[in-house]
């Protein structure tokens, strides 16, 4: 019976937005925001990655919405499971030789990648969410191959409350300097170098601490409760 | 052909998303639930990128000095899908975390069981 009335909920909905989408062109463009993103966004922010530009310039105050929205998850993540009552401690079997080594060895690499991505954020495909993705991916790998070592919670937190600040702080700046919050009030310089694109790089930066010791933290905080 | 050509992408993500609502509708199994949940999450994403691509285009990036902007794709939809994306993975660790505790208070995930003992 419930799968019956789900299965009609499904085709309605279906058949609605089938006639809506056969409206809408495949392939052709269609925002105008997008078409002057990209023709003015090397002029206006510096940043050659038009993503990045909109992004973390402008868009900077929705996209630090999102990364409250990020915090939040991860605060609720760590109050539901904290306050759990712990069970029984369970044995660690330590990993053998070959893993323990081979984490140890790929785990500054993938530091080194994820870095390598935000920080270049504003000029190859990439930025601090992704770099932040990245080395929780290798905090990842640490609590699967090398089992007794854990983060340090101190240092996490620091990093990222450190992010948070930076970014609220430079949007702050940029109001005390040219009355927006989140101007780009640092020079441009030039375009397709490291540092150029004013306060997106460093903003990136922030970013991508922010985003990996969040994962890294909701990780830890998963691997502690099973 | 053609009909299918141009709306491939577009069937692709709805597809998704109506697969993901169908399990979210239909399945007991709490983990099955936020299995749908991440479906559809998927689905969502690849229908706002579908929607902001041009035929034939490269990434909105200037990495060497004369790239014709012309054919480039719509970096809004873009911008928007990046943060999505890691949301969407702190969502799930969240209803996650959530699935863990009413294990632990129930002793079972099936959400039609958890229903019947409530109080």
């Amino acid at each position: 019976m419930r799968r019956i009335v789900a299965i009609l909920l499904l085709i309605i909905l279906a058949v609605g937005i089938s006639l809506s989408l056969a409206k809408i062109p495949f392939g052709t463009p269609k925002t105008k925001v997008g078409k002057y993103y990209i023709n003015e966004g090397i002029e206006e922010t510096g940043a050659v990655n038009i993503v990045t530009s909109v992004v973390v310039n402008y868009r900077g105050f929705d996209t630090l919405g999102e990364v409250t929205v990020l915090f939040i998850a991860a605060i609720g993540l760590g109050a539901v499971l904290t306050t759990s009552v712990k069970g029984e401690t369970r044995k660690i079997q330590p990993a053998s030789l070959v893993l323990y080594t081979g984490c140890r060895l790929l785990f500054p690499l993938i530091l080194i990648f994820g870095s390598y991505i935000f920080i270049h954020g504003h000029l190859t495909p990439g930025g601090g969410f992704q770099g932040g993705a990245i080395i929780a991916s290798g905090f990842l790998l640490i609590y699967l191959g090398c089992r007794e070592r854990r983060i340090n919670r101190i240092a996490s937190n620091l990093a990222e409350s450190l992010g948070g600040l930076t970014f609220v702080v430079i949007g702050l700046l940029g109001l005390v300097f040219g009355g927006y919050f989140l101007l780009n009030f640092l020079p441009k310089g030039i375009a397709n170098t490291l540092l150029s694109a004013g306060i997106i790089p460093i903003i990136y930066i922030a970013i991508g601490f922010k985003v990996g010791s969040e994962l890294a933290s909701i990780i830890d905080n998963l691997i502690e409760e099973s | 052909m053609s009909f299918l050509d141009s709306y491939i992408y577009y069937i692709g993500a709805f597809g998704l998303i109506l697969v993901g609502l169908y399990i979210i509708l239909v399945k007991h199994n709490l983990i099955k639930v936020i299995v749908g949940l991440g479906i559809l999450d998927t689905g969502v994403n690849l229908f706002l990128i579908s929607v902001g691509y041009i035929t034939k285009g490269t990434a909105p990036i200037f990495s060497k000095s004369g790239i014709d902007s012309k054919h480039m794709v719509d970096p809004v939809p873009q911008a928007l899908v990046l943060t999505a994306i890691v949301i969407g993975v702190a969502v799930l660790a969240l209803a996650l975390s959530l699935a863990i505790r009413l294990y632990q208070h129930y002793r079972t995930l099936n959400l039609r069981k958890i229903r019947e003992q409530r109080w």
